[in-house]
């Protein structure tokens, strides 16, 4: 990428791609302008951002919900590779009118309809998937065996795992009060809680960063570039 | 003058975490990046030992706002599959990962000579999550009639025999949400798919008990991950780049945190009433 910037820095790209990068350029400024504090700048960026994002959603969902999985099936079958309209899809095309009932209060009962079918169908689909494609398989991988002769570090580990549920699970366990030996026992649990809080703030660090570094080296490498030619070519 | 640290104005920390990310790229500092971790190496080891020609299926599930931490292990990963001689396939459960997909594709595509629908192909945005994760169990060729550019499946040379994930050899998701979890639910414990994740850093934590369980075999974590992946096939790129703003600004930060703990307590006994304070009250 840098040797890349080095080329762009002796030709300037199309008009349109300069323009795009002018203002993701402005863009990102504006943005970062709210760690100065809240302005009329950030407030532009954002709200084009808003806009952008749910006119772009808006636009692919129509044409690749509404257009070719709805009309064309209907209307235009051979567009899609099938022999004859498929029918069945005016039932789901009319559950999806009926969601649109809730904007005329008269009639806003006949929205539940497919909220009702859209729920039971999502319910029936991901709740059987869910307890047999990741609940059984993470509680079968707590269950390993605390002796491993010969292999003492991955029996540390397994008592490490084995403990630190326990613990943690207990710590969620309000229907003993947790005094005596179990306080210990909880206070344990929020220990391994802790440490997986700090895992995670650790990584969510390293991931903000990441985005900034990602527009710093979109700045760097491909907006400055433009801005050092730009001003060679205007003085001379 | 800790109690003056203590209420130093956030902007200036703001201002040094800034120069310090961009001063690698001003300067052209470079730190050596360690080696790559096992989760990183085992999705390298898995691709390498691939037959020529097998499919390998990367979905894009993100959008821009995760470009920058994402979209150099869809650059990575591309350049490693094409360079086997392996066949690629783009999907996205996400609009925008459409257009994300062609860009990665197309640049990996670029320096490897490979053609768009022989060795490579963007199927595109497909509505529905689950449904077309379930779907491509039963027949890909139902969820997906055409590419993003509506070129008919039949007319693609890169999906011949491919039917359903029993002809896909490794799925990867790259994913700025909750799409990992709802591949190993349904294609990896469904399908008996072979399946491997590439995601943002914040999700991490969350990910690691499935490449315990192996339902994941390999795992690439954020931009340090995407590092790994640049050095595993010997290309550095933008990720690479980055990781030395990324190791400079983190040992700011365990500057500021030891500074700051350090100013708390002075400035706490400073501020304790004598002779025991409101406990004595």
């Amino acid at each position: 990428m840098p040797a890349e910037a080095a080329s762009a820095a002796h030709s300037l790209p199309p008009l349109v791609d300069l323009i795009g990068i002018w203002l993701a350029a402005f863009l990102t400024l504006a943005i970062y302008s709210f760690l100065y504090g809240d302005n009329p700048v950030y407030k532009f960026a954002e709200h084009i951002f808003v806009g952008v994002s749910a006119g772009y959603f808006v636009v692919i969902a129509y044409h690749e919900a509404i257009i070719n999985d709805l009309i064309k099936p209907l209307f235009r079958p051979q567009e899609v590779g099938l022999e004859r309209p498929a029918y069945s899809l005016i039932i789901a095309g009319v559950l999806g009118l009926m969601i649109l009932a809730r904007f005329i209060p008269r009639y806003d009962w006949l929205s539940r309809w497919p909220l009702a079918f859209l729920f039971g169908l999502g319910a029936g689909v991901s709740i059987p998937a869910n307890i047999h494609g990741i609940v059984i398989p993470q509680l079968r991988e707590t269950i390993r065996p605390l002796l491993v002769p010969g292999d003492w570090w991955t029996a540390f580990s397994n008592v490490l795992l084995a403990g630190g549920l326990i613990c943690t699970l207990f710590y969620f366990f309000f229907s003993v009060e947790h005094k005596g030996a179990l306080r210990y026992v909880a206070r344990t649990g929020m220990f391994f809680l802790m440490v997986g809080f700090g895992a995670g703030f650790g990584n969510t660090v390293m991931a903000r960063l990441s985005l900034l570094i990602g527009r710093i080296e979109f700045l760097r490498y491909e907006w400055w570039p433009t801005v050092v030619e730009l001003f060679h070519r205007l003085v001379g | 003058m800790w109690q003056r640290l203590m209420r130093i104005d956030r902007r200036w920390i703001f201002l040094a975490i800034g120069l310090v990310v961009a001063s690698p790229f001003i300067f052209g500092w470079s730190l050596p990046l360690g080696r790559p971790s096992p989760p990183t190496k085992a999705l390298f080891d898995f691709i390498e030992k691939l037959p020529p020609r097998s499919a390998v299926m990367i979905a894009f599930d993100y959008g821009p706002a995760s470009m920058p931490e994402l979209q150099p292990m869809a650059v990575a990963l591309a350049r490693h599959v094409l360079s086997r001689n392996l066949r690629l396939i783009g999907i996205s459960l996400y609009p925008q990962g459409t257009s994300l997909c062609q860009q990665a594709f197309m640049k990996a595509a670029s320096e490897y000579g490979a053609k768009e629908g022989v060795d490579w192909v963007n199927l595109g945005y497909r509505p529905g999550y689950q449904s077309v994760v379930l779907g491509m169990g039963t027949d890909l060729t139902k969820v997906y009639r055409a590419d993003h550019k509506g070129t008919p499946i039949s007319e693609l040379p890169v999906m011949n025999g491919i039917r359903n994930y029993d002809d896909i050899a490794l799925v990867i998701d790259l994913a700025s949400g909750a799409t990992p979890g709802m591949w190993i639910a349904y294609a990896g414990a469904r399908f008996h798919q072979t399946l491997a994740a590439g995601i943002t850093a914040v999700m991490a934590t969350d990910y690691y008990p499935y490449l315990q369980s192996g339902q994941l075999i390999g795992l690439i974590n954020g931009l340090k991950g995407a590092a790994e992946y640049e050095v595993l096939i010997n290309k550095r790129d933008l990720a690479a780049l980055g990781m030395t703003s990324q190791s400079i600004a983190h040992l700011t930060i365990i500057l500021f945190v030891i500074l700051g703990n350090i100013g708390y307590f002075a400035t706490r006994s400073q501020q304790r009433p004598m002779g025991g304070g409101q406990r004595a009250r």
